[in-house]
């Protein structure tokens, strides 16, 4: 079963950092060695986003949602079941200063 | 016992177990309920005129089950003739693996865990419990929780729904996510048994059976998992609290202070069963910590007899545990009961700015002041809980001890 996992930066109380936890390299280690990781990357930042609404024929910069916590990166994950994807969702390092939105996928 | 009362009887005490084993077999959470529904309606026809069974959990089981072995059959025949293809799946056809077990396993553990899974949402954790292991109606969940019936059964389709599409497992999470689903499943009752007990005298009886269920419910954990101490400690506390409903409320729906309530209305067999799950449970978690509290006051014969030090103690070690300015309000209070309105007082003033809005925090300011004769300050407090207070009763309250002061200065 695949899920998107968009990581989700901001938002975060300075000091909320420092909590142990995953490096993004252990992270990577984890999810490769387990095969649950089929990919993934980091995006540019928010100052390059473009949003597009065709409904009204809109092109504006920035992205979708004006918000402190904006959309950092994705990856996409092959797992058994919800409880196995929230588990590796939990281990990412930004877990800890943003949030991880776990979604399944329309086609499962 | 005639037939009918055997089927309400069974309905009570089988429903969930036969839902979460339909579950489990067909992985169909609406074809579950359904069969389940079937077979009480078979029941109702049947046991009045043929006798009831000698086993009525095993022939609802074994009706359900066939009606469900039936009806996928039937699925599965119209799916290939969709298909276009020769049926492959005839009415003969041997059931799947797991379906002919006797005894049937008790899957009701599994259904808990997956109905609170922390992934839906609290709201929709709760009437899917109450749907499917408790067998509420739509109808009745709605009117339990004052939300119009189609909200309520738009909510309970949403969570199958996630459920099914984001694969939230079926099963009892394995042992490294077991403490923190058990504390959903039980913080899952705790919120149904709250709703029934905020729940006022002239409120629909469905709202207050909501205690009723949850207590149900918690001693069917008990019994599901009878190592896990807060289980236990949740099932005391609801029965500790539970036991005082008859004397909680005056005929005119006002609240009436532990302190003035008539001991003699409280329900001494509940309290009785709870303080021994107190005595009996080893553990020293939140809900084991607050049913000692509740156990402390049922067993004072007199308000007066009330012994605060143990109280207050025990309000200390449930606040290292789940650090809360509620908790340490309610540990002022305490205090001073055992060692004086001073001693609570400081406490208290130790919490400003903490539980900003929370009437209870000048409430309890106020009465302190009042108890140590600074009647000025005492007013003052008064007024800024009346401002507060959410409801009515309260204000009614706090507006009589307001004007008691006045006249008293």
């Amino acid at each position: 079963m695949k899920f998107l996992m968009l990581v989700v930066a901001g938002g975060a109380e300075p000091g909320e950092a420092d909590q142990p936890g995953y490096t993004i390299e252990e992270w990577l280690d984890e999810t490769e060695r387990r095969g649950v990781r089929l990919e993934g990357d980091r995006l540019l930042g928010v100052g390059d986003a473009t949003t597009v609404r065709e409904s009204g024929r809109l092109v504006t910069d920035g992205p979708f949602a004006d918000t402190k916590e904006w959309i950092a990166g994705y990856d996409v994950l092959d797992c058994a079941d919800m409880d196995e994807a929230i588990e590796i969702a939990s281990k990412h390092p930004v877990a800890r200063v943003g949030a991880i939105e776990v979604r399944p996928f329309w086609s499962g | 016992m005639t037939g009918r009362d055997a089927v309400g009887e069974a309905f009570r005490a089988e429903w969930g177990r036969i839902v979460a084993t339909l579950i489990r077999l067909t992985g169909d959470w609406d074809l579950a309920e359904e069969c389940a529904q079937d077979a009480f309606a078979q029941a109702l026809v049947r046991w009045p005129a043929d006798g009831v069974p000698e086993r009525p959990g095993a022939w609802l089981t074994t009706t359900a089950r066939n009606r469900a072995l039936d009806r996928m059959r039937r699925r599965a025949a119209e799916a290939a003739r969709l298909r276009s293809i020769a049926p492959t799946v005839s009415e003969e056809a041997p059931a799947p693996a797991g379906w002919e077990e006797d005894p049937v396993p008790d899957d009701r553990l599994r259904l808990m865990f997956t109905c609170c899974h922390p992934a839906l949402p609290m709201e929709a954790r709760v009437a899917l419990t109450l749907r499917t292991l408790a067998g509420l109606t739509t109808t009745e969940i709605a009117r339990a929780f004052l939300v119009p019936e189609p909200a309520m059964a738009q909510r309970l389709v949403r969570a199958k729904r996630k459920i099914r599409n984001a694969r939230i497992p079926y099963r009892v999470p394995p042992a490294h996510l077991l403490p923190e689903r058990t504390s959903s499943v039980l913080g899952v009752l705790y919120l149904m048994f709250n709703e029934g007990y905020s729940a006022s005298a002239g409120a629909d009886l469905i709202r207050r059976s909501l205690c009723a269920e949850a207590i149900r419910l918690a001693r069917v954990l008990v019994d599901l998992m009878p190592d896990e101490p807060e289980a236990r400690g949740l099932l005391a506390l609801m029965l500790l609290h539970d036991a005082r409903r008859p004397a909680r409320l005056d005929p005119g729906g006002d609240l009436v202070l532990l302190e003035n309530q008539d001991r003699a209305r409280w329900d001494h067999a509940e309290i009785e069963e709870g303080v021994r799950l107190v005595a009996a449970s080893p553990g020293r978690g939140p809900y084991r910590i607050q049913a000692a509290i509740a156990a402390c006051h049922d067993t004072a014969p007199t308000a007066a007899d009330t012994d605060w030090p143990t109280i207050a103690a025990l309000y200390g070690e449930l606040a290292r545990l789940v650090p809360s300015p509620v908790v340490e309000l309610n540990r002022a209070v305490a205090v001073a009961m055992a060692d004086g309105p001073a001693a609570g007082l400081v406490l208290v003033e130790g919490l400003a700015g903490r539980l900003d809005g929370y009437h209870l925090l000048p409430a309890t300011r106020a009465d302190l002041l009042r108890r140590l004769g600074r009647t000025d300050e005492a007013a003052r407090a008064y007024r800024e809980a009346l401002e507060l207070a959410p409801t009515d009763a309260e204000r009614r309250f706090l507006a009589g001890r307001l004007s008691d002061i006045e006249r008293a200065g």
